[in-house]
């Protein structure tokens, strides 16, 4: 992609921010010298493993260890007879979790076919995985329960009874959590409107599947403390977790986040780290533990399913007065993110229309099924997909263009957003303005991108298409869809950032904000560098290490550029003062007559030293000290990013197969701090997309065993699944932002699954209302049809 | 150097210290492993290390010349291709392989060369655009 498909807002006099400038990880990623987790493991490290449950739900009546001590190379075996009983959540969420506290380190009981029952730790992996499988486990079977309908149900069994987990809504009747929120008076409004619309849709178990699997590694260094290196999002609440856990104070506990290959949500979550920690207290040995990729799918904590009832009501001129969306949410058989995901789908969506009457109402249901966690548009790409298709579908009805209609009813700057204020972080949240929005921007660049001459693009049924052969019957459509999303969580997310002088003028940057492969190190530092007037190349940026980098909350919510970036820039700006005062002294000046621009501080009268020089001087001058500022930064804003994707599909009519054969994703991002790795998400995001529409699923047995637990039969998008994912940067200059920014990593996402829905009905006039569109689902619809 | 029976080759190279190597799930369908076995990208998770006696592997590690990055890492760098960076191993390494056998490759080549090394991050968009330019660069053209 060029500069010029950019819209570019306002940038002269940028140095180093909005510069295509190579990740400060590129080169030792290219040499292959980037480190990750396991390439820090010691060759005598013990490996540990998790015995799972081959049951939904039992108790456990006994274990019998014995077999298992007795191999050869076995050094520990725990089950939850030998760990302390805390009950806590997984979820990496800032304290006080909004997560109700359903799960221990191991339990009597369990919930899902694989959860933990024991963990074993030997010489290596082989041995472990042998001696795991002579643990011998007496269950005593209980009736499980796999749709969260059937789960709130009188009479389903109850999977949280222990006595001793808190937060959860109502265990008796299965519900992690529920949510209310109203703004006007929705009954109301739905009886004045002329036209109600009323559809429900389905959402599947996505999984996250990052390349590198979840893996942690312990140790107890020289004096006593337990080190932790880890492949996480948040070390810090990983630190806070494992210490509550293992009944040690924080301060025994260090946490390493080294490189990540890729999370997505998936590494916000205590998946080894608690075990891992434990297993390292309890030998004094180094320990690794890694998920094995079926493990991955079934261990971890995929996307939510849930099914979302949407209701609207409109005038005879197609204005909306009330929007209302109804879900049920399946949050498995823990309520890690049970509350806050489901809550989500709710807040991310239903501000993107104006409306007199909004309502929000969700539970989430425990099932016995793997447990749902946090990824990438946490709950709101299933907020998306129902809205954006019952847009299209409430447009067709009252007779207008499905972009008329929604045009007529968009969110604009200027406007606030009052559901905001009902759904905050599982409590009240914060009233937001609506300061900038380029979403018209996105609209023009992504539908004059995609599907020219494919035919059908107002919303009747599509061409056919010819094909690659006589006998191919297919079928063309362009189908489209908006979003707007938030940037961090507003009253809860807080970031610090230190920046140290060096005498040569190189900067140390330490941020507790952990680079996943996002790109937030480059990001960061080229902030500090514009702020200094001094070259990304000077920054030296390191994340993260709880012992040595400044507490951030961690990555996700789309928070990082914007809250760490915050912290960032007002650590640099304390910097560049106090070097002022340097530069001040040695210039026989103060500070009020010091300008600063390009890297010099100048006097009037011409005299000037660059940063470089005052560095130096600080250190080895006269007055010689140590600067170094440490800045922090408490999020009370959710500025919106805007998006629109349009997308052409070709439909199979003999196989029901779905391409995606064009799709651009133009994503209001506020200020692309580096446009290269913009574009890496807004791409990245389609791509993950695209199989969440068309082929990602998890598939679960009558008796609730995952079925498709690899990556052979869980189908991600390999190079040739895909078109070239047209991605436009749309900037605009949020004034709450630090240059400007707002986000891109999660927004990217929202737009796409409706797309491609709305698409496939342009092409056929078949309208399908569940995740994801198989060939099977598909194919049987237009049977139906008669296609 | 002796390998005991079984251990598979990705386990003797990281073994051995070559960390690049990237094992994400040992059952050949992820790619992060894929090594140059005499030019040709493998799975070095899915093969004993026996099997690869008496041949030249070639990792990640052994693709620069000193400072001096081959083509197809330069290139990676200067589109800023890498996100997470755990596919790039096998990535480059399968696009050298490519390259020597199709130094002109469209991209409907490329995306097929490299169906083996799965990305999750990127969308492949950018990875076909530096396999490109490492293909400019190789035929003497460098420009972007």
């Amino acid at each position: 992609m060029k500069d010029k498909e950019i819209v570019v807002m306002e940038s002269a006099g940028l140095k180093v921010v909005s510069k295509r400038l190579p990740k400060v990880d590129g080169r030792s990623i290219v040499r292959g010298e980037a480190r990750y987790t396991k390439d820090f493991v010691r060759e005598d490290a013990l490996f540990a493993v998790i015995v799972r449950s081959p049951y939904a739900h039992a108790r456990i009546k006994n274990i019998d260890t014995a077999d298992a001590l007795a191999m050869e190379g076995v050094e520990l075996v725990l089950t939850h007879e030998d760990v302390p009983r805390i009950a806590f959540t997984t979820a990496g969420q800032n304290y006080p979790e909004p997560s109700p506290y359903d799960t221990f380190m191991l339990d009597n009981k369990v919930r899902f076919v694989g959860d933990r029952v024991a963990v074993v730790a030997a010489r290596d992996r082989l041995t472990a995985e042998k001696a795991s499988r002579a643990v011998r486990v007496d269950y005593e079977v209980l009736p499980a329960v796999f749709d969260p309908e059937d789960a709130m149900k009188e009479g389903a069994p109850v999977i949280h009874d222990e006595p001793d987990a808190t937060g959860i809504h109502d265990a008796p009747r299965n519900v992690a959590a529920s949510i209310y929120a109203e703004v006007g008076d929705i009954e109301e409004e739905f009886r004045n409107a002329d036209f109600v619309s009323e559809h429900t849709y389905y959402s599947q178990y996505e999984q996250q599947v990052p390349m590198e699997p979840h893996v942690t590694y312990s140790y107890i260094d020289e004096v006593g403390r337990l080190v932790i290196i880890t492949a996480t999002q948040v070390p810090f609440h990983v630190r806070r977790i494992v210490a509550r856990v293992n009944n040690i104070p924080i301060g025994r506990v260090r946490v390493i986040k080294p490189r990540i290959g890729g999370a997505f949500g998936v590494k916000q979550e205590i998946i080894l780290e608690d075990l891992c920690g434990h297993v390292a207290l309890r030998t004094g040995k180094p320990v690794l533990m890694e998920l094995a990729r079926d493990e991955e799918f079934y261990g971890t904590r995929p996307r939510h399913p849930m099914k979302l009832t949407c209701k609207t009501g409109v005038m005879k001129d197609g204005t909306m007065v009330a929007n209302e969306i109804r879900v049920v949410a399946n949050t498995g058989s823990y309520g890690s993110h049970g509350l806050t995901v489901p809550s989500n789908a709710g807040s991310k969506s239903l501000p993107l229309y104006r409306a007199r009457a909004i309502r929000y109402v969700a539970e989430a249901a425990y099932t016995n099924l793997p447990v749902a966690g946090a990824f990438r548009g946490y709950g709101a790409p299933q907020g998306y997909f129902a809205l954006e298709c019952h847009m299209d579908e409430v447009a067709r009805e009252i007779g207008m263009d499905p972009l008329e209609f929604r045009r007529k009813n968009l969110i604009r700057a200027g406007d606030m957003d009052p559901i905001s204020a009902k759904l905050g972080e599982g409590k009240e949240g914060y009233e937001r303005e609506v300061r900038t929005c380029g979403i018209q921007e996105c609209i023009d660049l992504a539908s004059n991108a995609v599907g020219k001459g494919s035919g059908g693009r107002e919303g009747g049924d599509g061409v056919a298409a010819g094909g690659w052969g006589p006998f191919r019957r297919v079928r063309r459509g362009v189908g489209f869809a908006l979003c707007m999303h938030g940037t961090g969580i507003p009253g809860d997310d807080v970031a610090g950032a230190t920046i140290k002088v060096n005498e040569d003028g190189s900067f140390n940057l330490l941020i507790g904000a952990t680079d996943l492969g996002t790109g937030s190190d480059t990001i960061l530092g080229q902030m500090t560098a514009e702020i200094l007037g001094v070259s990304l190349d000077d920054v030296i940026v390191y994340s993260s290490d709880t012992d040595f980098t400044p507490f951030d909350v961690g990555a996700y919510a789309s928070s990082t550029t914007y809250v760490s970036g915050t912290a960032v820039v007002r650590a640099a700006e304390k910097v560049r003062e106090r070097l002022r005062e340097v530069a001040a002294e040695l210039m026989g000046t103060v500070t009020g007559k010091l300008t600063f621009e390009g890297g010099e501080f100048r006097a009037p009268g011409g005299k000037s030293l660059h940063i470089k020089e005052v560095a130096l001087k600080s250190i080895y001058g006269e007055t010689k000290r140590q600067i170094s500022e440490t800045a922090s930064f408490l999020n009370l804003d959710c500025p919106p990013p805007f998006g629109a994707c349009w997308a052409e599909v070709e439909v199979d009519l003999d196989t029901g197969m779905v391409r995606v054969t064009d799709i651009a994703n133009a994503i209001d991002v506020g200020r692309a701090i580096n446009p290269d790795l913009v574009e890496g998400q807004i791409v990245g995001c389609a791509a993950m997309g695209i199989g969440y529409a068309l082929t990602e699923e998890m598939l679960f047995s009558a008796e609730g065993r995952t079925l498709n637990a690899s990556l052979l039969d869980y189908k991600i998008a390999t190079s040739l699944d895909l078109p070239d994912i047209k991605g436009f940067i749309v900037e605009t200059v949020e004034p709450s932002g630090p240059f400007g920014v707002k986000s891109v990593g999660e927004v990217s996402m929202d737009p796409i699954a409706p797309a491609i829905v709305n698409a496939v009905f342009n092409a056929t006039g078949v309208r399908i209302r569940e995740l994801p569109l198989t060939p099977e689902k598909v194919l049987t619809a237009l049977r139906e049809a008669g296609l | 150097m002796d390998a005991p029976a079984g251990e598979t080759l990705v386990e003797v190279l990281r073994r051995l210290g070559f960390k690049s190597v990237k094992d994400g799930c040992y059952t050949g369908t992820c790619g992060g492993c894929t090594v140059l076995m005499d030019d040709r990208p493998v799975a070095s998770c899915i093969m004993l290390a026996a099997q690869a006696d008496g041949s030249r592997i070639t990792t990640l590690e052994g693709l620069a010349d000193g400072d001096k990055l081959h083509p197809v890492q330069e290139a990676f760098l200067e589109i800023n291709t890498p996100q997470c960076g755990f596919c790039s191993p096998g990535m480059i390494l399968t696009a050298v392989s490519l390259l020597r056998r199709n130094p002109n490759p469209t991209r409907e080549e490329i995306r097929e060369a490299i169906a083996g090394n799965t990305c999750r991050c990127s969308g492949y968009v950018k990875i076909v655009d530096a396999v490109v330019l490492a293909a400019e660069k190789m035929r003497g053209g460098a420009r972007r």
